[in-house]
């Protein structure tokens, strides 16, 4: 039976995805068994030779599976037909993408849709009633902060689902084991990073602070220049993000834990919660705010503005790390 | 439009089409880096800059960290492959050149 070229790439493929074990649970699996090395074999090589071995077996049945499935399922008439549907949905698509395109206004015409009387509106009384210099943080954060109230609450619940899913239970049998092969080899890469990496190290050191400074002032000035609380959260989570890879989870236990994230991403979004609750009071009975909007281009201007930005960038810097450290280890 | 920014939109297009066709897991999301990049920059020449930023924290950081993430939980990018390449290597070396009737 000739297998063709494809079948062979698509097998070995195939073979690396399904096996998703980690590394240092195969090791404890196959010391369990206890198998002797062979003559002149160092340990090393001994689980080498016998996860070579496995992953041959596993390759073997899954090839014996994709090929009844295959010969089954597949004939030729059929992938010729797949082909050509896949080529005609394509150029349809991009046939009707390219007509679309060709009879949109085109980009900054006056006679433009978008030039409504909303958007006079904003452009004309936004830095009165906003106090916000930077008119795309007093639109997201003023007249449309229930929006943003909204994806801040989303981000928060896609974290929560991914903690649901991903974390791994501490009294389970896998958190056990992981556990006792941390302490085996502190630095095993599998679990725990870093590979103390000296390039990747020297750079974080360099780039982290820089990142995070960059972070906050984007945040704080969310009202004054570009940017504010969702782009800042994300610059300073990236730069959690970069430590964790060089330095490991053990060094940013330190200041972050599981109950850090809780705390901090409750009590920004009830803050969020709280000011906006406020301001749809004030505003929907008419009653005069008492939160200044001081002088437009102060730091310290346009109200609630910098509180709520202050209070995404916090949520947004906190998803962003817990996603990475779920992923990566199923822990905050 | 200046010669620069169509230079630019003609790049994402060659980003696209290459993320597309590349085999490499690997590589395609480096790819979509480069797009996000470029994408930033020309947010900035469409006097956005507020996308501009966001495009180039969460399009080039994040995802592509996720991305990367998820390639190493299914293994492509790994050790292993040159662990068993290495191993072959050393097989072959230790059979001589019996082996090549096999292959």
């Amino acid at each position: 039976m000739a297998t063709p070229e494809w079948f062979g790439k698509f097998k070995h493929r195939m073979a690396e995805i399904v096996e998703t074990e980690n590394d240092v649970l195969e090791r404890d699996m196959v010391r369990s068994q206890e198998i002797e090395p062979e003559k002149g074999e160092t340990e090393e090589e001994m689980y080498r030779r016998i996860r070579l071995e496995q992953e041959k077996q596993e390759e073997e049945e899954i090839a014996k599976r994709l090929h009844e499935w295959n010969s089954r399922n597949v004939s030729k008439v059929s992938r010729g037909v797949y082909c050509a549907l896949c080529v005609l949905i394509c150029v349809t698509m991009i046939a009707l993408l390219m007509y679309t395109v060709t009879t949109l206004p085109s980009f900054g015409s006056p006679d433009h849709p978008i030039n409504n009387e909303v958007s006079a509106r904003y452009i004309e009384k936004g830095l009165q009633e906003t106090g916000a210099v930077n008119i795309v943080t007093g639109m997201i954060l003023d007249y449309r902060a229930f929006d943003t109230l909204g994806e801040s609450t989303v981000l928060f619940t896609a974290a929560m689902v991914v903690l649901f899913l991903l974390r791994l239970d501490s009294g389970s049998e896998k958190y056990s084991q992981l556990a006792r092969s941390m302490k085996e080899a502190p630095h095993a890469d599998n679990f725990y990073e870093p590979r103390h990496d000296a390039i990747l190290q020297m750079t974080a050191k360099i780039l982290t602070p820089i990142i995070i400074l960059l972070g906050i002032y984007v945040v704080l000035n969310g009202h004054l220049s570009p940017g504010g609380g969702f782009s800042g959260g994300a610059i300073m989570g990236a730069g959690l993000i970069i430590y964790v890879t060089a330095f490991g989870f053990a060094d940013i236990r330190r200041f972050f834990t599981y109950k850090t994230y809780q705390r901090v991403v409750l009590c920004a979004l009830l803050t969020y919660a709280a000011s906006k609750c406020y301001s749809f009071y004030t505003g929907a009975n008419g009653i005069h705010s008492i939160i200044p909007l001081g002088t437009p281009g102060a730091i310290l201007s346009s109200g609630l503005i910098l509180v709520l930005n202050i209070c995404v960038g916090f949520i947004v810097t906190c998803t962003m790390y817990a996603f990475y450290a779920v992923f990566r280890k199923g822990e905050v | 439009m200046t010669f620069v920014t169509q230079l630019m939109l003609l790049f994402l297009i060659v980003c696209a089409i290459a993320v597309c066709l590349t085999r490499n897991l690997l590589t395609s999301v480096i790819i979509y880096m480069g797009y996000s990049m470029i994408m930033s920059i020309i947010w900035i020449t469409l006097e956005s800059p507020d996308l501009a930023i966001t495009e180039a924290a969460v399009g080039a950081g994040i995802t592509s960290l996720l991305f990367f993430l998820t390639l190493k939980k299914i293994h492509a990018i790994d050790a292993r492959n040159e662990v068993r390449r290495a191993h072959e290597q050393a097989q072959k070396e230790k059979n001589g050149g019996a082996d090549d009737g096999n292959a």
